[in-house]
């Protein structure tokens, strides 16, 4: 292996922006879609859940085409971020990052309310008597306790991220520097002869990264465990 | 002094009480289902009634007339579940002090002392899910002593421990009670546990206040009995240890005469509760020889209450003493027992309830 150019490198960094900035800005509304899915009581949480979960079982280029109706520049929401925000989304890195934390939501979504149910909410109640309010019952008991679900969300919502493929070339196409991800980058050197070595560099790339994502989380949550599972504090 | 005046409509069960606890321990005695749970949560706070009114000394908890409800966190009152919930993500150091960092007190001047009594010192930076069931309970206490509770709530804390690890807590509780002047309030469906524990009894059945009082009253009373389940029934006799003797048996003065009972730790001097279960005490209309037991009184058939079943249960009393007694009604009758009958109770167990905690003429024990 000769080592990535300056190509590849751009590929492999502009990758991680993009499932970064997807991971990143689907939290809060994954907590809080988790906490309305979990402890929410009311009317359309069936339909809710329904819609949190499709972009798991719709095919990806259904959703990106669905994401270009709705954000291209001449589209209604297109036009409006563009106007009030100067925000574009189609063919950029932002509409990149916009498919790919869509497609990985739902994973997200799905590891933190595991945790939330989890949590026995005797505890929430106990802390209450104990003089704790509802802001810091939350940021002493359910947010601490939650931290297993969350981190394992980022991690599995980070890698699916990076390899999301069909949503994002639908949405906002293959433009190298912009929005040429890993996968599409690996797609594209593949379908031009003498291209292989590059295409096969990226995709050892690709597996060194998700095996430090998975690495990592087993870490965190071999370390979690530890914390909650009887072991006691070192010291 | 804590006021309960509560109603509230559950799908199974209509709850109506109204009782009073005075100072010490107060215990709400009733089977499974008959609403004391739900009365301890209200008082807590995390039950909120349909109406009434609840008050601890001057302060109003729940006035529904007026709208006045307190939430769980600004009622100050320690709260020890039953399953402990301490907290899994925090070590025992930070779950003692929880209440009081949230009230802001910083480490209470008797952090130190508490886990002393409580003997949980060694255990404050382990964390709670490698303590037993025993060591859970009592950190549970001191999170909720630390946060100084205007009343220490305690709904069947020790049911989920088995008999040597009750045996071990309960001094904590009655020391926590005495030493440390907290009302409590106690729920439980144990009555030895209840005979041992409470000042005041207040039977629960079905929703409603069966009957409360001073804990011998109520545990004497025949009326009360079937509510609780006759087999269980049994009085609580206090009484003063005048000596120890050479062959083991402390020798105990009560209202009537005097009891030698073994395996008592007692000094002399110390006043002691004992308790007598109805079916250990059996009746004889002259006082009887050659028999065994030791412990005969002569006594008066105060009260007599004919069950439903073959049994009958007689309240027999001596001065301030009551003693409750189990026989058939075929022995009733063939003895002609009703109220007013001199006869003697001829104890075959007696067994201590509590001791070493009101040393007569003296401090309270350390």
């Amino acid at each position: 292996m000769s080592g990535l150019g300056a190509e590849e490198w751009q590929v492999v960094w502009l990758s991680l922006k993009i499932a970064g900035v997807a991971t990143l800005f689907s939290l809060p509304l994954a907590i809080l879609t988790a906490f309305a899915l979990a402890r929410g009581r009311f009317r359309g949480k069936a339909l809710l859940n329904a819609i949190v979960h499709l972009p798991l079982v719709l095919p990806p280029v259904v959703t990106g085409y669905a994401l270009l109706l709705l954000f291209a520049p001449n589209a209604p929401l297109g036009a409006f971020l563009q106007d009030q925000f100067g925000l574009t989304l189609a063919f950029r890195w932002t509409g990149a990052a916009l498919a790919a934390g869509i497609m990985a939501f739902p994973l997200m979504v799905r590891a933190i309310r595991l945790s939330l149910e989890a949590i026995d909410p005797g505890l929430e109640v106990a802390a209450e008597t104990l003089g704790a309010g509802r802001g810091a019952v939350f940021a002493t008991i359910t947010l601490p306790l939650m931290l297993p679900g969350i981190l394992a969300g980022l991690v599995l919502a980070f890698a699916k991220a990076l390899g999301e493929f069909g949503a994002t070339i639908t949405f906002v196409s293959n433009i190298p520097g912009e929005t040429r991800t890993l996968p599409i980058a690996i797609y594209s050197y593949l379908q031009v002869p003498g291209q292989e070595a590059a295409a096969l560099e990226l995709a050892y790339v690709a597996v060194a990264i998700s095996l430090a994502a998975i690495l990592l989380s087993e870490w965190i949550s071999a370390r979690v465990a530890r914390r909650l599972g009887g072991q006691d504090a070192e010291r | 002094m804590l006021n309960v005046d509560i109603r509230h409509d559950f799908p199974a069960i209509r709850l109506n009480i109204r009782f009073e606890a005075p100072e010490g321990i107060t215990v709400l005695l009733g089977r499974s289902g008959s609403g004391k749970t739900s009365v301890i949560n209200a008082v807590a706070g995390i039950l909120r009634p349909r109406e009434g009114k609840i008050s601890l000394g001057e302060r109003v908890l729940q006035d529904s007339a007026r709208g006045a409800w307190l939430p769980p966190r600004e009622r100050n009152l320690g709260y020890v579940f039953q399953e402990s919930r301490l907290f899994p993500h925090l070590s025992v150091r930070d779950n003692l002090l929880y209440g009081a960092r949230r009230r802001g007190l910083g480490i209470p001047a008797e952090f130190q002392e508490l886990l002393q009594l409580l003997d949980i010192a060694q255990l404050v930076d382990r964390r709670p899910a490698g303590l037993s069931g025993g060591e859970r309970q009592r950190v549970a206490i001191g999170r909720a002593m630390l946060a100084q509770p205007r009343m220490l709530l305690m709904d069947e804390p020790m049911a989920a421990l088995d008999e040597a690890r009750k045996a071990e807590l309960l001094p904590y509780i009655e020391r926590l009670s005495k030493g440390r002047n907290v009302p409590v309030l106690y729920v439980t469906h144990n009555i030895a546990e209840a005979a041992r524990l409470a000042d005041t009894i207040v039977v629960i059945d079905g929703g409603q206040v069966a009957a409360s009082g001073p804990a011998g009253d109520i545990l004497a009373d025949p009326e009360v009995a079937p509510v609780l389940g006759v087999r269980a029934a049994g009085a609580i006799v206090q009484g003063r240890v005048v000596q120890v003797h050479g062959d083991g048996l402390t020798e105990v003065a009560v209202d009537g005469g005097r009891l030698y009972l073994p395996g008592c730790d007692a000094a002399p001097g110390e006043s002691i509760r004992l308790r007598v279960e109805a079916q250990d005490v059996m009746i004889a209309l002259e006082r009887p020889v050659g028999v065994s037991a030791l412990n005969i009184l002569p006594v008066t058939v105060s009260a007599v209450k004919s069950g439903q079943g073959p049994g009958s249960l007689i309240q027999l009393a001596n001065g301030g003493m009551r003693l409750l007694a189990r026989v058939t009604k075929r022995s009733e009758a063939a003895l002609g027992l009703r109220v007013g009958l001199p006869c003697y109770a001829v104890l075959k167990s007696v067994s201590v309830a509590r001791e070493g905690l009101h040393r007569v003429g003296g401090d309270r024990p350390g």
